[in-house]
């Protein structure tokens, strides 16, 4: 009885696994399915390089080079931003700031994460933009750096959390030791901390990034919509996920349009593997390395 | 590393008989390095020092001189203080919330908590070795290079040596040498504490602090540490925190007993080992407790 109960929970425990497996893999072969069919009408070459989207002209022109280029400009922007102050935070949380300062912060952080993507997108919108076009002077205040703003705002909780987690979980005899050795905090913080919180920091990073990649609702409302190759931040440009999100209920199903928002599904989901499995490596990298 | 031993072969400090510690009290602090046998100098002199966690008394009334260039073991049950004491040394205690003192301690004759005294310079001059070797988790290299870089050396050449000369005085040079780039942490356990007594080296303290350095260790690598301390106290003053008897008669020349946050006794190590003055300190290096 007892050992056929075992078996049981086993299986269903190895089912729950599978199944998260199972669903990844399904979802790209159905973007694989879907989407292939774009290369029978544009090569990979003209796709991925070619710097005209206009899906509904005649001919139909499918370059994503604009799109790629307005989600690199939007990630870039955004990452500059968040990569110096999540991991600032980070420290002043774990290392710098009082208990009970901390205890605040650390719940403050993590709160943006429970703002809907379409109220950051709002906000960015109505209150960013136009400060935006006001500082800059611009035609428009929707542009990559506003949208930029918002992202960066949004991987906060991600990045400072888990690269809080990580120089928390430096021991502290390595603290004491370069303490005891007359280090002053900061450099204890700047020549101990952070090399052997290293892994988890750059996880951290990779994986605000990655949230960064993917965010769809916020940039579509806040970086203009132009699909035009941008030259600097303070353009308009669309990115990828906004591409999708905004032509997909125009398409007919099975069209080439169809096809190659499903093909630009593919680059974004291999760009986000990408980025997750390199941040995967590393943080275990850093677990073999220690003892 | 110093310039005091010279001619003086190693181990001549065990050798004549010691001046108890109230001649020590007439003993006059003269600059620079002298020989022991003639003047015994005080390093570090405690003064009606008290401690307090909070509400609990760790600490009561300690007075004590600690010699320089030898070495005193300060043993005791656990929880009895010796380890608070020690690190009061180094204001290491200072990291503790809600920990208040009373008293004074002075290193080379400068009050500790006085005005204008500085943790940081204070560590520099009193290095700690930890119970469980410390080293961190970079490389081999950088584990010695660490003090002199917070300490403001930064040319390569200069790093360089220090990195040798520290690693050569506690026997790992050749050992390490051609793994200078390798992680710490892939050392032996009696390696990394060799290597975190070595990287204390370069910032030139003269007081080492010792919390335990060997109960991480195996009776081999302890016995190797514990030659290690010898040699090193021609050139530093050691204090060290055991609760291993045999390792407070074997490596001190001075040895403090402390028993609920008191300092019971504290005389030369014969002595005390021998004939103890006080009962506790009788019972407890017999082993009637602890």
């Amino acid at each position: 009885m007892n050992r056929w109960s075992e078996r049981m929970i086993e299986a269903a425990i190895r089912f729950s696994g599978f199944v998260s497996i199972a669903f990844v893999v399904m979802i790209f072969l159905f973007l694989l399915t879907e989407g292939h069919a774009l290369f029978r009408v544009t090569g990979l070459t003209d796709f991925l390089l070619g710097r005209n989207w206009h899906p509904i002209s005649t001919p139909p022109q499918f370059g994503i080079l604009p799109l790629l280029l307005g989600s690199l400009a939007v990630t870039a922007g955004a990452s500059m931003m968040a990569v110096p102050l999540g991991i600032g935070t980070a420290v002043f949380i774990a290392e710098v700031a009082p208990k009970r300062l901390a205890g605040i912060l650390k719940v403050g952080v993590e709160l943006i994460a429970a703002i809907p993507s379409v109220v950051i997108g709002f906000v960015g919108m109505v209150l960013v933009a136009p400060v935006v076009r006001e500082f800059f002077s611009l035609p428009v205040g929707l542009t990559a750096f506003t949208g930029s703003l918002m992202l960066a705002l949004m991987s906060m909780p991600t990045m400072v959390s888990i690269a809080e987690d990580a120089i928390h979980a430096v021991p502290r005899q390595y603290k004491e030791a370069a303490l005891a050795m007359g280090a002053t905090r900061w450099q204890a913080i700047y020549r101990v901390i952070l090399p052997a919180a290293r892994p988890g920091i750059l996880a951290a990073v990779m994986l605000g990034i990655g949230r960064v990649v993917g965010e769809t609702m916020a940039v579509m409302m806040c970086t203009g919509g132009a699909v035009a190759i941008p030259s600097t931040l303070l353009q308009p440009v669309r990115t990828m996920t906004a591409t999708i999100a905004a032509e997909m209920g125009e398409t007919v199903r099975g069209s080439p349009h169809y096809n190659a928002l499903f093909a630009i599904g593919i680059v974004l989901f291999l760009i986000t593997l990408i980025i997750n499995v390199t941040a995967d490596l590393v943080i275990h990298r850093g677990r073999r390395d220690s003892p | 590393m110093n310039e005091g031993n010279a001619g003086k072969p190693p181990g001549a400090m065990a050798g004549p008989p010691r001046r108890t510690v109230t001649a020590l009290e007439a003993a006059e602090r003269v600059s620079g390095p002298t020989p022991l046998a003639e003047a015994p100098e005080t390093i570090v002199e405690v003064r009606n020092f008290n401690l307090y966690y909070g509400a609990f008394q760790a600490l009561k009334n300690i007075n004590v001189k600690i010699v320089r260039r030898a070495i005193t073991a300060i043993i005791g049950p656990s929880g009895c203080g010796k380890s608070t004491l020690l690190r009061s040394v180094n204001r290491m205690n200072d990291l503790v919330p809600g920990v208040k003192t009373a008293g004074q301690i002075l290193v080379d004759g400068e009050d500790i908590h006085g005005l204008g005294a500085e943790p940081v310079a204070l560590r520099k001059k009193v290095g700690m070795v930890f119970q469980r070797p410390n080293p961190f988790p970079l490389s081999v290299f950088e584990n010695m290079a660490f003090g002199p870089r917070i300490h403001g050396t930064f040319r390569k050449s200069e790093i360089h040596e220090a990195v040798e000369r520290g690693l050569r005085a506690v026997l790992l040079w050749d050992e390490l040498k051609d793994r200078l780039k390798a992680s710490a942490l892939s050392l032996s356990l009696e390696q990394q504490q060799r290597l975190c007594i070595a990287r204390l080296l370069p910032v030139k303290p003269e007081l080492l602090l010792m919390d335990e350095p060997c109960s991480a260790l195996d009776p081999l690598a302890t016995e190797r540490v514990e030659e290690l301390m010898q040699e090193m106290k021609e050139n530093y003053s050691i204090v060290v925190v055991t609760h291993n008897m045999q390792q407070a008669s074997r490596v001190s020349d001075h040895t403090g007993f402390m028993l609920l946050g008191e300092l019971v006794e504290f005389g030369e190590t014969r002595e005390i080992f021998t004939h103890p003055h006080d009962h506790r300190t009788e019972d407890y290096i017999t082993g009637r407790f602890g």
